[in-house]
């Protein structure tokens, strides 16, 4: 059990999201990067779909009030314990009284703390991820506040914690900003060779909706009024000022502006630690590329977890 | 299989579109193709479309669009029943219609004209999207069709009835928003506690009566 003493620049309960609500208007949401929020919940032997807090940017600190075992991945957000470093990608035994702190940025986005016997909070439409802009999921639909407190779900907290601890992944995930997509052909004649051509920057009011991206406009031959369609995290929209919008967690179900591209499914967790002021890239490639991405992704997540050689109960110690 | 364009969106994703230039025939047909398409897809309807999402370990993009182009072939025109009917109370003008004057005279309507016109037939629910619970209702007939307001609101009251690009919608909470409002509902659209969220469905029929 852990008590948030400050919550930084955004913390959110997020689990894997809303599946099969997008008919009602209701976007996926869950956790942006959804492959650190899996690997954290594998570290202390948590169920895939239990909730885990993301951490966006630096900030934030918890105080743990019961003994538990924790685990953080994603982004590096200069995570310590006690003011000493706490290794990431590794499940840690942590006594009441100890502090975890996100001291500041040092690459990514977004942090994912996962909770052994997952994050308790009210399940909403099959989920306990927290959607800010309706106000509903994880905390009474907002980010969490000081004094808040972050129990495992009743029943769920496992008996026998030192067991859980020690627990390290075997391989490291690539983040590299370098996002590959699939062309989508819309007869708006978009020439969507220009998300190639150059960088574009991550503009200041990118949130967990999407990222806005910015760079020399995309130029469009005709500008024309799209009857809205489904869409879904990763598809990459062209509103009239060229300037593209990556569709992220958030996104309503629903949009209607031209589509150009779609990210890749296994390449959107990188997207996903892209934070303001960050530049990404774009590559072409192939569906079947695109499926082999994503059966080797599958793969990676299904790897098993490597007893740790004592780091997990060292940093514990010595913080 | 003629009207539809099937389309490959990324490698976990196709999008059936119906082409058909009437809207409501059009989304009766999406609406239907939704209904055809077996369980095992993530499926979305949308005005005059379907979206299908499913695992591409299981799936090829080229076995999906083939099941797509089976189920439209087998699709019956008329296979589509009607929902329910839902009669929504609308407060329309002064100040919970800010924008019923304005549109009237865009559309060359008096303002009389316009709620008559809009409380005259019930609407289909063609789909909900833009937020949780808004329902996109019409569509509605070129002489109620105005184009979105050339400045987006920052907020819209929850409940606001609203005319824009030939429909008509309701937000279901306080949102930013670029049609025009006309008048104010007290139902509420949307409530996530609930098993069932949203007060409407795609195909139900909207009466709207002025209060």
């Amino acid at each position: 059990m852990l008590r948030v003493v400050a919550p930084g620049v955004l913390c959110t309960v997020q689990d894997l999201g809303r599946s099969g609500y997008q008919r009602f208007g209701v976007p996926v949401g869950g956790a942006m990067d959804r492959v650190a929020c899996a690997i954290a919940n594998r570290l202390v032997g948590n169920l895939p779909t239990a909730a885990c807090v993301e951490i966006t940017g630096g900030g934030a600190v918890f105080e743990v009030v019961e003994p538990c075992v924790v685990a953080v991945t994603g982004a590096d957000l200069g995570a310590t314990l006690n003011g000493q470093p706490l290794p990431m990608w590794l499940s840690v035994y942590l006594t009441a009284g100890r502090r975890v702190a996100f001291e500041g940025r040092r690459s990514g986005a977004r942090a994912y703390l996962a909770l052994a016997g997952g994050v308790d909070a009210p399940l909403v439409l099959g989920s306990r991820s927290t959607y800010l802009p309706g106000g509903f999921g994880g905390l009474g639909g907002r980010g969490l506040q000081m004094d808040d407190v972050l129990r495992p779900v009743p029943g769920q907290a496992p008996r026998d914690l030192i067991r859980l601890a020690g627990c390290a992944w075997p391989v490291a995930v690539d983040y590299a900003l370098l996002i590959r997509i699939l062309p989508f052909h819309d007869p708006s004649d978009l020439r969507s060779a220009d998300l190639t051509a150059h960088p574009w920057r991550v503009g200041a009011s990118s949130n967990r909706i999407g990222l806005r991206l910015e760079g020399p406009p995309i130029q469009t031959s005709q500008s024309r009024e799209v009857i809205s369609f489904g869409v879904f995290p990763g598809v990459i929209q062209l509103p009239p000022d060229g300037q593209p919008i990556l569709l992220m967690a958030d996104a309503q179900p629903t949009g209607g502006y031209p589509v150009v591209a779609v990210v890749i499914q296994a390449d959107l967790h990188r997207a996903a630690q892209a934070l303001p002021g960050d530049e990404l890239r774009f590559a072409w490639t192939t569906i079947a590329e695109a499926t082999q991405a994503w059966r080797e992704l599958q793969r990676l997540l299904a790897l098993p977890v490597e007893e740790d050689d004592g780091t997990a109960l060292a940093a514990a110690s010595r913080g | 299989m003629t009207g539809w364009r099937i389309l490959p969106m990324g490698e976990a994703a196709v999008l059936a579109e119906c082409m058909l230039d009437d809207v409501a025939a059009a989304n009766a047909q999406a609406l239907a193709l939704a209904c055809a398409l077996q369980l095992g897809f993530d499926i979305l309807p949308a005005i005059r479309s379907v979206l299908v999402r499913f695992d591409p370990l299981l799936w090829t993009v080229d076995e999906v669009a083939a099941h797509i182009r089976q189920q439209i072939d087998q699709l019956v025109p008329t296979a589509q029943a009607d929902g329910q009917t839902v009669v929504v109370p609308v407060r329309y003008g002064g100040e919970h219609g800010p924008d019923l004057d304005d549109a009237a005279q865009s559309l060359g309507l008096s303002a009389e004209a316009l709620v008559m016109q809009h409380t005259a037939q019930a609407w289909r629910v063609l789909m909900i999207g833009f937020a949780p619970g808004f329902p996109y209702i019409g569509p509605l007939p070129a002489s109620l069709t105005l184009s979105r307001r050339a400045t987006p609101r920052p907020t819209v009251p929850a409940g606001s009835v609203a005319i824009a690009a030939g429909f008509t919608g309701i937000y279901p909470a306080r949102l930013p928003g670029g049609w025009h409002l006309i008048g104010r509902t007290d139902l509420t659209l949307f409530d996530p506690m609930r098993q069932l969220p949203t007060l409407l469905q795609a195909g139900d029929r909207v009466q709207f009566v002025a209060v």
